[in-house]
């Protein structure tokens, strides 16, 4: 990366003389390493060095690119028996020099390190020449003043508890303070307000999923006051579709499905536990208690059926009912499920690696992993279950009449007298756990361990319970550093496609350092003192004009910033499949809003679960049937996630495969996209309605039917230039029909000529797009 | 680089976009008539290439046909002979043998392992002298070109993990399978159908076959763009692909191009690079509308080819059939072609259940060999017939004079490979007497994975991709090379 960007940049600039637009490649987010790296050097060194160097932000990321392949923790490649990686190896004795150490706080004339950094010897230089390694001048100077100022060791900036911004007279912090300051850095600045109705939409899809309808838009567009925005955040705030969107994002984190996963995979019951979530957000529940009802409504004082009910999150996972599977095999996998969604979700921690050894790159041990895994290995379960156990244990029941008194949230069909659904419940004799050899079911070791947390984070207060409900409190500590900015962090993404931090599930050294640290910092902080009001939390986000700003680059921001880490403008960014086919429903007015219930099954080629069951009958779900009664037209929520066979459509969209939990989707493009939006029935079905429902209307001329159906399809009226090439598009399409003999009298042909154009535009980068 | 390959790759397009003056619908045109030569007579560069530095060193094989035997076909009834089995037949297996090694659920509670040997006539066939059962009189013909491995070995002993763990060298879900890993490595072979294409047939064996799932062809945490695409028989041979009804090809082509002209506009205006990946996108799916449906047209097979893969091949959807568009497409040089047949899980009634599970698949798998051989095509396609684990040397429920049942055994079985820089008519690896532990050449699952990478040029541990802050592999932290497997 770093050696081609320089080469890259003169061809960019070389091209956008000549007028040739730039293609900026795009990297899977995973993929993107430490920031910095991805910086003109030359833009960088402008900028003058920190006042302060700051170790973990300033100098570990050197060290890390520049020193850890020889010098860093893995065991295999270090060299001269000497780490950087570890500060107690920093401060040894120099082994050329008796008078002088590697690392002399405050004192570079007796720092080896400084001498090695300046040789121009090639045995004595550090990086060594045949490296290939090579510390530009500012990275020596950065490593030099960070010496001088006394080198001081940090624990990984993650695990520092978020500190507020310096406090000035007078002064306020908002995001955008925060955004501009950096900007202002790169010689950069925020981007006008985005035209009112890209916003709307974008406001729209963000919070409830949905896009605005035609008289939504007319409103917004005729209001003039200065609140009209802020009014429509609220509105949106508090309808019900904000619970279904915040829902949409929670089933991915929970691996949420209506199936059980292997083999056969036969049918659960968990929708009601999604009707929950649903009715959670809607209500604004404080992200603490959402989590602490999740992850231990069963063990808070004297728990009701709500607080149980929530629990059924870690219930989730995949469960199998392959015969001949050995129970306590896959009873750990269940486990290990619990402990990993725990860790990713809720701390932005990758502790899978540590299910089988100790961490090689954050401080997470073997029995750290088996700590938190206690939590999650008491209950009383089967490993295999049957195949017409539809809630294997332990479960809860929940009648009808309850649910109407207790439980008005749970949609339950007038049809279903019962309910039964997998919750969690600690076993009566508990369960002891051993740190298991390598991961596996069957070793055992003797080292018992009875729940905590990796104290390098927090140490685990001996007041709190050695259970799930002690992890909760742990998790929502004052001192926790952890929760709030993982949490914000994902709302950040929710809004602006990528999070603060780029690694949104991974916060450890291997992930990425947060672009804004500060701000990071202070939402986390604001967070907290807000009581963990995620409403409050979303309102401040989208009434900034960080969030506001137009999507348009300019050639000098493309430049400058690329990758937009800095937000000089709005990310683009393309919709989620849920959104796709939702907008497809609500524009063409085959939209059926209804909140809740079991899920429903829309259109799907024939003969998909069949083929991969290959025409087994032990199977009930071998055979997919398409609901009815409007229910096919249900928000993409609602949709059947049968996990052998998900809904074709939604995965060619990117959609996670629910097999485990997915704090961030891919982000990709293929022909087989092309192919969805081109001829599922569903888009066919809509676009024949769009045609049906314009012209049952008072007919006008094409312009404006055209501009009808555009902005009700894109949320906007059409830009010149797209209009006239819309305009010769249903000239063509007219004269095809022409030729083949119809008359355009003929109402049925100008039906044909306005599903053609709807398709058009339903396959309009335009409509796919969050501008 | 990447940037700057598609920097150019662009304007190497719009550039011969303009200069021939046809628009969009010139080009779609030109692919038409021409599908598989466009792209290199102007220089346009393959539809994604690979995304690292590939290969690592040179490689044998260019794509790979990877004949999947879902279900653990019986190793003791095909290939790996065993007459101590039938001259001891009913004899408990001894403790010395099973050394408390795990069972599956099926049969831990058995009180009596009764070993049994097959019921089906083995022989040595060719040079090479390979034993193969009755069971397999069209792949006895060609074993010369095979190349058996009759010490695999895996740690899973339950299909839905073992058929991961095969398939994605983890078993559980969330890893990318085998060709998605291809595709991601090495890029596509060409501009019309994808690198990765997967194809499922079910088998007449077992009346209610194991299931499969869709994530064993799956991404997992690569591009979608990597994803197996499930080509199936009948008239949507890939999910949407075809024109709705009344849509004509004429009023398809007009759409893309305003379409294009249209997303052209929007990309000058937002400087989005995701832009002109959707207009591409759009050609290629235009462009599959043609070489999908090309690809899976048989009638173009002459009747001597079609004899050779045997009556089923005429019939859609059938394994034999499917071995015959697996030539098809590597023909059109897609990289990765994996075939799933379903049913070889025996658990009682072996017999009768694996002679028409046997029938299935013999005549097709044969002639699919012989097939790329005389089109010369098996040199650099690696053919793979195998399944997720092999059976056991005990019977499974009621031991009698004409039937016997077999459980699931991870602990040997035999797979075979042929093409690709494999070695012909070879046998590695052996098991003891009773057809239970390996004593010679053990090959575990990551071995055999690290061996058809290493015929691409890739080596194992070399082919990473950084995931949540940890390098992933095919093979895990595991995997040998066995080069003793290679033609050199």
């Amino acid at each position: 990366m770093k050696k081609t960007f320089p080469l890259f940049s003169f061809i960019a600039c070389f091209a956008l003389v000549f007028g040739i637009k730039t293609y900026i490649s795009y990297i899977p987010k995973s993929e993107v390493s430490v920031l910095e790296n991805e910086f003109d050097d030359s833009i960088e060194k402008k900028v003058s060095l920190p006042e302060t160097i700051n170790y973990n932000f300033d100098v570990k990321p050197i060290l890390s690119d520049k020193c850890y392949k020889c010098h860093g923790p893995d065991p295999n490649s270090v060299q001269a028996d000497f780490r950087l990686d570890i500060s107690d190896d920093w401060y040894r004795k120099s082994m050329e020099n008796e008078n002088k150490k590697i690392i002399s706080s405050g004192d570079l004339s007796k720092s080896e390190l400084v001498d090695r950094i300046r040789s121009s010897r090639s045995s004595h230089q550090m990086p060594p020449p045949e490296s290939n390694l090579v510390l530009s001048e500012r990275e020596k100077l950065i490593i030099e003043k960070w010496i001088s100022q006394g080198a001081k060791w940090e624990p990984h900036w993650a695990y520092i508890f978020p500190s507020e911004p310096e406090k000035k007279i007078d002064f306020k912090w908002n995001i955008d303070k925060f955004i501009l300051h950096k900007l202002e850095n790169k010689d950069l600045n925020i981007s006008n307000e985005a035209p009112k109705e890209l916003l709307l939409r974008r406001l729209y899809f963000d919070l409830i999923g949905l896009p605005p309808t035609l008289v939504q838009i007319n409103e917004f567009l005729q209001d003039k006051s200065d609140i009209a925005y802020e009014k429509v955040v609220d509105k949106l705030l508090s309808s019900k579709a904000y619970g279904e969107r915040m829902a949409s994002i929670w089933m991915d984190v929970a691996r949420y499905a209506d199936t059980n996963g292997y083999q056969d995979d036969t049918e659960r019951t968990m929708w009601p536990w999604r009707d929950w979530v649903i009715h959670a957000f809607n209500r604004n529940m404080p992200y603490d208690q959402f989590v602490t009802w999740q992850l231990a409504g069963d063990l808070l004082p004297n728990a009701n059926k709500e607080q149980i009910l929530a629990t059924g999150f870690n219930r989730n996972h995949m469960i199998t009912q392959e015969g001949g599977v050995i129970e306590e095999e896959y009873r750990v996998e269940y486990v290990a499920d619990r402990t990993v969604t725990t860790a990713k979700t809720f701390l932005g921690l990758t502790v899978e690696c540590a299910r089988c050894h100790d961490h090689k790159y954050d401080e997470i041990s073997q029995k750290d992993f088996f700590n938190l895994f206690d939590f999650f290995n008491r209950l009383d379960e089967d490993g295999v279950i049957s195949y017409t156990d539809k809630a294997p244990k332990p479960n809860i029941r929940l009648d009808s009449n309850l649910i109407k008194e207790e439980l008005p949230f749970i949609k339950i069909p007038d049809s279903i007298s019962e309910l039964d659904l997998m919750v969690m419940k600690e076993a009566d004799n508990l369960r002891k756990t051993y740190l298991l050899n390598r991961g596996a079911y069957d070793s055992p070791t003797e080292i018992e361990l009875n729940g905590s947390m990796p104290s390098a984070i927090l140490p685990f207060n001996t007041n709190f319970e050695k259970n799930r409900l002690g992890l909760s409190k742990w998790l929502f500590d004052p001192n926790n550093p952890l929760t709030a900015r993982v949490a914000v962090n994902l709302l950040w993404q929710q809004f602006f496609g990528i999070g603060l931090v780029s690694t949104s599930s991974d916060f450890g050294n291997q992930g990425a350092l947060p672009t804004h640290p500060e701000l990071l910092d202070w939402l986390s902080i604001k967070y907290i003192e807000e009581r963990w009001n995620t409403k409050k939390m979303i309102k401040r986000i989208v009434m900034s004009k960080t969030y506001k700003q137009s999507s348009k680059p300019t050639p000098l921001k493309l430049k400058i910033d690329p990758k937009n880490y800095y937000l000089s403008y709005f990310p683009r960014q393309k919709l989620t499949a849920e959104m796709i086919r939702d907008n497809i429903l609500v524009s063409s007015g085959l939209f059926v809003d209804k909140i809740g219930g079991p899920s429903v099954k829309p259109y799907q080629p024939p003969g998909l679960w069949d083929e991969l069951t290959g025409g087994s009958t032990s199977n009930s779900l071998k055979r997919y049937t398409m609901s009815t009664n409007g229910n096919q037209y249900r928000r993409s929520l609602y949709t059947y996630w049968k996990r052998t066979a998900p809904p074709p459509g939604m995965i060619t969209f990117d959609a996670a495969t629910r097999d485990y939990c997915t704090v961030e989707r891919q982000k990709t493009s293929t022909p087989l996209q092309s192919l969805v939006l081109l001829n599922d029935p569903q888009v066919q079905e809509a676009a024949k309605y769009m045609a049906t429902s314009l012209l049952s209307e008072e007919l006008k001329s094409h312009t404006e039917n055209i501009i009808h159906i555009y902005r009700k399809i894109t949320g906007r009226s059409p830009k010149k230039k797209t209009l006239s090439y819309l305009i010769d598009y249903i000239k063509e399409v007219e004269k095809i029909h022409l030729q083949k003999g119809e008359s355009f009298d003929n109402s049925d042909a100008q039906h044909k000529v306005y599903t053609s154009l709807s398709l058009l535009i339903y396959n309009l980068d335009e409509t796919s797009q969050k501008s | 680089m990447e940037e700057l390959n598609k920097y150019f790759l662009n304007n190497n397009r719009r550039h011969f976009l303009k200069n021939i003056g046809f628009g969009i619908g010139g080009l779609a045109l030109g692919s038409m008539l021409d599908p598989f030569n466009l792209s290199d007579s102007n220089g346009m560069s393959k539809l994604h290439s690979g995304s690292l530095p590939l290969p690592h060193f040179a490689p044998k094989a260019k794509r790979v046909i990877y004949l999947f035997q879902s279900g653990g076909p019986s190793q003791l009834d095909l290939f790996d002979y065993k007459p101590y089995l039938n001259k001891f037949r009913g004899m408990d297996l001894p403790d010395s043998i099973r050394k408390g090694q795990r069972l599956t659920g099926m049969t831990s509670n058995q009180s009596k392992f009764p070993v049994t040997g097959s019921l089906y006539d083995f022989k040595q066939y060719g040079e090479s002298r390979a034993w193969v059962s009755s069971l397999m009189p069209n792949v006895s013909k060609i074993v010369d070109e095979l190349c058996f491995v009759k010490s695999m070995h895996t740690e899973a002993i339950n299909h839905d993990p073992a058929i991961t763990f095969f398939q994605t060298g983890s078993q559980q879900p969330g890893r990318p399978s085998i060709g998605s890993w291809m595709s991601y490595g090495l890029g596509s072979l060409n501009d019309n159908l994808p690198s990765f294409i997967v194809l499922l047939s079910t088998g007449n064996g077992k009346p209610q076959p194991q299931p499969l799932y869709s994530r064993l062809w799956g991404n997992g945490f690569l591009s979608s763009l990597h994803q197996g695409v499930q080509f199936r028989s009948g008239k949507d041979p890939v999910l949407y692909l075809q024109n709705p009804e009344g849509v004509t090809k004429e009023e398809r082509r007009k759409m893309l191009d305003h379409l294009a002209e249209i997303n052209e506009a929007q990309e000058k205006s937002f400087g989005d690079s995701e832009i002109s990946s959707r207009i591409s996108n759009y050609e290629m799916a235009y462009r599959m509308q043609t070489s999908v449906p090309d690809a899976m047209d048989i009638s173009e097979e002459p009747d001597h080819i079609l004899r050779m893969y045997g009556k089923n091949s005429y019939k859609p959807g059938t394994y034999a059939a499917n071995c015959l568009l697996a030539r098809r497409l590597i023909e059109k040089d897609v990289r990765f072609v994996q075939l799933y047949h379903t049913g070889w899980d025996q658990h009682d009634n072996l017999p009768s259940q694996i002679t028409r599970q046997a029938e299935d698949v013999d005549q097709g798998t044969a002639a699919l060999i012989m097939d790329l051989k005389q089109r010369g095509l098996l040199e650099d396609t690696l053919v793979i017939w195998g399944g997720e684990f092999g059976r056991t040397n005990y019977c499974q429920g009621k031991l009698t004079d004409i039937d016997y049942g077999r459980d699931h055994h991870p602990r040997s079985f035999t797979i075979f490979m042929a093409g690709g820089g494999i070695k012909p008519g070879f046998s590695y690896g052996e098991t003891d007497d009773f057809g239970y532990n390996i004593v010679k050449n053990p090959v575990h699952v990551h071995d055999l994975q690290a061996t058809i990478l290493n015929q691409f040029g890739i080596d194992h541990e070399r082919m990473t991709y950084k995931f949540q802050g940890r390098r992933f592999r095919l093979t895990d932290v595991h995997g040998e090379v066995k080069k003793e497997l290679l033609d050199i």
